[in-house]
């Protein structure tokens, strides 16, 4: 690297109760260098983000910035500063318009009107068309991201950070991403780039950082090391790729006939006429970028939405109508995407978030009491075959990292043997090696004869290990494709293309 | 029965003075509860600013200076609701019910020596010829000046929300706030200074019912009308104007079957004197009805408890 360097970060250390969450992190950014964050779970990059944007103060360390000592106490001067942020979990508020949420990220905007324009303008120059007097809760994920970066750009921000921002794109929304990335670098902008997706890292970035429990173990140039070689050092061991064993379809476990299914949220995606089938030993595969209707076919699967009664037939036998403990009783399980408060309590332990799910399949109720030593005993299991860390089954839900739990919520519905079982994002924002050990789980759940639905966001997970593919589209589902030799791109079109790229296609529907 | 002894411009004119206490204090929560905060002690925070105002008038003999007192003190009885929970992150509901329960015993403590006084007389408007005009004179010209900060008070409202900046930062820290604390706004002062604003106005209202309408001070005078209030915020799913029509309606409708019941209407008065809480209700419902569009407008945040280092 011979640019000067724009951020210099030494020494800084922040430390919460029981863990140290960066210790010692120095490293530094050029100017008009993308570099990369890499680490697991856990590793302290959101902490260390947070420094740089005023959000958290570190406990020991400098930071310089353009060659003069910054310390911001709050975003304000930070963004005073030229440091600009696009969240992971967007920082965006649905109920309020494209323009307003743009004001709220900005220091001294301008009136409404002469706003709306500016979007307009700067939303056009970078490729990222954005009408300012819609409502965010309306928009696409992509949609919403463009909504944070132009409010980044408004400010021509002389860094930007990047916490995750491909996870929930298209791969055709992620090259636009990448142009206008590109296209700010050669305007001279730093880019610090947080992902966990090591192919964008190679094609993007000039240098990388990798932190391991809050240290830096590495700093290198990842286009000239592999993605396995980086995964490798994120996590300091070997990595295991999952392996599906060789399985034979059976019989139809799972049908959905026709199912529409109007959402109960107000910015929700309504099913329409959704019709599919899955086989026993099948991983089914659906794709679809967030706010496609995800969570509503999760919840009619699951049984927390009730759809008509002949929608859905398990086995033959309709369980439209039923509840989600009737289904589970039949063999139907679901795993929803939201770890805490819809997969899990949070407040509550281990072996009552155990028995919460298992308590019908596990016989844990005797005469209408729990039995608590059984239910122990099954988070007990669920702990040790799928590798939880935690202290013990009496431990909150919510205490456990976002890896670890989700090991968890994916392992007491895999131990209850289901017939079919459905999973939302089983390794959103999970470590690598937790998300090969889950994906694993699902793959050796197929080859013992169960049907799997997997609902995902993310495109490699899906081929990885799923035998047909379907594309989850404004509550519209295409008809499943055989997964082998299916490339990005196809899968790409398949979920609509780059979302909303022409103006005028907003609002109507798109066919597949 | 005698239907003409009722007279519409007397109606209507009467019924904008009912009306006052609780718009006051429903338009004062519904910043409160735009800001994320739900705070149910109006009814504790109206009866603390009722007998704030009555002792302040009667002490100094202006009713002015009373309302300034009442609401001084219905904002220093909410300030206890904005440290308990948002500094010591105590539950909204339990602490609101908590608050209204003290409101009402400790203005019963302090109104003790004022049973039976009769405060100093407030004025109402005079325009000279204007309140003169006939029916609109006495519709338009010719109320309690706080009659008329109220409405100016709905009409700020309106704005403030809709377009300044505060307002913005106020909606948006009670649809996310942890996206706005992110972003780098200070969550609790804004909510602060909304609970603060809430206390005030429910304070005023209280004084006014006080002051104006009753004119006494009895204990437990309030009957109610913090959590009509309350009601009112939500069925006009937080929308300052619908407000305004709730209000109204619900005080022109007890009017309303004031004057029937006077007539003698062969009515039984139970059923008129549940009727302006069902027409009130029922209208708000019906306005409100679509359920998603409320949804869209209701805080997403509210209620909840907010811990900047989650």
């Amino acid at each position: 690297m011979s640019r000067p360097d724009l951020i210099g970060i030494d020494g800084l250390t922040k430390a919460y109760p029981g863990v140290v969450a960066n210790d010692g992190v120095s490293f530094s950014v050029g100017r008009g260098e993308v570099h990369a964050l890499l680490g697991e779970n856990g590793a302290g990059k959101s902490t260390l983000v947070k420094m740089i944007y005023g959000l958290v103060k570190p406990d020991a360390g400098q930071m310089t910035f353009a060659g003069t000592p910054y310390a911001p106490g709050s975003p304000n001067e930070a963004r005073a500063t030229g440091v600009a942020m696009v969240f992971q979990h967007f920082s965006l508020f649905e109920a309020l318009d494209v323009a307003e949420n743009v004001a709220l990220g900005m220091e001294n905007p301008p009136p409404m009107r002469a706003l709306a324009s500016q979007i307009r303008d700067v939303s056009e120059t970078y490729g990222l068309p954005l009408d300012p007097t819609r409502l965010v809760g309306d928009l696409s994920a992509g949609e919403r991201q463009r909504v944070e970066i132009v409010r980044c750009l408004l400010q021509d921000p002389k860094l930007l950070i990047m916490d995750e921002p491909t996870s929930v794109l298209t791969p055709q929304e992620v090259e636009i991403l990448f142009e206008t990335l590109r296209k700010l670098q050669s305007e001279g902008t730093s880019i610090l780039y947080i992902s966990h997706k090591l192919e964008e890292i190679r094609a993007l970035c000039d240098g990388a950082t990798i932190l391991r429990l809050g240290k830096v173990v590495a700093t290198c140039d990842p286009r000239e090391r592999s993605a396995r070689e980086l995964a490798e050092m994120m996590v300091g061991a070997e990595l295991r790729t999952p392996t599906a064993r060789s399985h034979a379809m059976g019989d139809v476990a799972l049908s959905i006939k026709g199912l529409n299914l109007r959402s109960a949220s107000p910015f929700g995606t309504s099913l329409k006429d959704i019709s599919i089938e899955v086989r026993e030993g099948e991983v089914l595969g659906i794709g679809g970028v967030a706010g496609n209707g995800q969570d509503e076919l999760l919840g009619a699967l699951s049984g927390e939405l009730r759809a008509p009664r002949d929608a859905i037939l398990l086995g033959g036998a309709p369980v439209g109508h039923l509840g989600p403990n009737a289904r589970r009783k039949l063999g139907l399980l679901a795993a929803p995407e939201e770890r805490l408060g819809h997969a899990a309590a949070p407040n509550m332990s281990l072996t009552e978030n155990a028995a919460l799910t298992a308590h019908t399949r596990k016989g844990l109720v005797r005469n209408g009491f729990l039995d608590w030593q059984g239910a122990r005993a099954y988070a007990e299991e669920v702990i040790r075959d799928f590798d939880v860390r935690t202290p013990g089954p009496g431990n909150a839900a919510g205490a456990l990292s976002g890896g670890n739990l989700q090991k968890f919520v994916i392992g007491r519905e895999i131990l209850q043997k289901p017939k079919v079982l459905v999973v939302n994002q089983p390794t959103w924002g999970v470590d690598a090696s937790a998300a090969a050990a889950i994906r694993q789980a699902l793959l050796d759940l197929a080859a013992e004869g169960a049907a799997v639905i997997v609902i995902s966001q993310d495109l490699d997970e899906i081929m990885e290990i799923s035998d047909r593919f379907a594309a989850l589209n404004e509550g519209r589902l295409s008809a499943p494709v055989d997964a082998r030799g299916l490339t990005l791109e196809q899968i790409g079109l398949m979920l609509g293309g780059a979302h909303g790229m022409e103006v005028a296609h907003v609002g109507e529907e798109t066919a597949i | 029965m005698d239907l003409s002894s009722i007279n519409p411009v007397l109606l209507v004119a009467s019924l904008m003075v009912a009306s006052t206490p609780i718009l006051l204090a429903a338009i004062g929560e519904l910043v409160v509860e735009k800001s994320g905060v739900l705070n149910l002690g109006v009814e504790g925070m109206m009866i603390v600013g009722a007998v704030c105002g009555f002792a302040t008038a009667v002490a100094t003999g202006s009713p002015a200076l009373g309302f300034v007192v009442a609401a001084i003190g219905g904002a220093v009885l909410s300030s206890l609701f904005g440290v308990l929970t948002q500094f010591l992150l105590s539950n909204q509901v339990a602490t609101g019910l908590a608050l209204t329960l003290f409101g009402l015993g400790i203005s019963a403590l302090m109104g003790q020596g004022y049973v039976g006084v009769r405060p100093p007389s407030s004025p109402r408007l005079d325009l000279g010829p204007l309140s003169d005009l006939p029916v609109v004179g006495r519709i338009l010209f010719s109320h309690h000046p706080m009659v008329y900060l109220s409405l100016a008070l709905v009409a700020g409202v309106w704005w403030f929300l809709r377009s300044t900046r505060g307002g913005l930062v106020l909606r948006a820290v009670g649809e996310s706030h942890d996206a706005a604390h992110a972003l780098g706004y200070s969550v609790v002062t804004v909510r602060f200074a909304a609970i603060l604003f809430g206390g005030a106005c429910a304070g005023l209202g209280g004084a006014f019912l006080s002051l104006v309408i009753v004119p006494q001070w009895t204990e437990g005078m309030t009957a109610g009308q913090g959590w009509i209030a309350l009601a009112i915020v939500v069925f006009a799913s937080w929308r300052p104007w619908r407000v305004l029509i709730g209000a109204y309606l619900f005080g022109g409708v007890t009017v309303l079957q004031l004057n029937l019941q006077a007539a003698g209407v062969a009515i039984p008065v139970e059923l008129l004197s549940m009727s302006p809480y069902l027409i009130t209700i029922a209208v708000l419902v019906i306005i409100s009805s679509d359920r998603s569009r409320a949804a869209l407008n209701a805080p997403a945040s509210l209620g909840r408890v907010f811990h900047a280092s989650k």
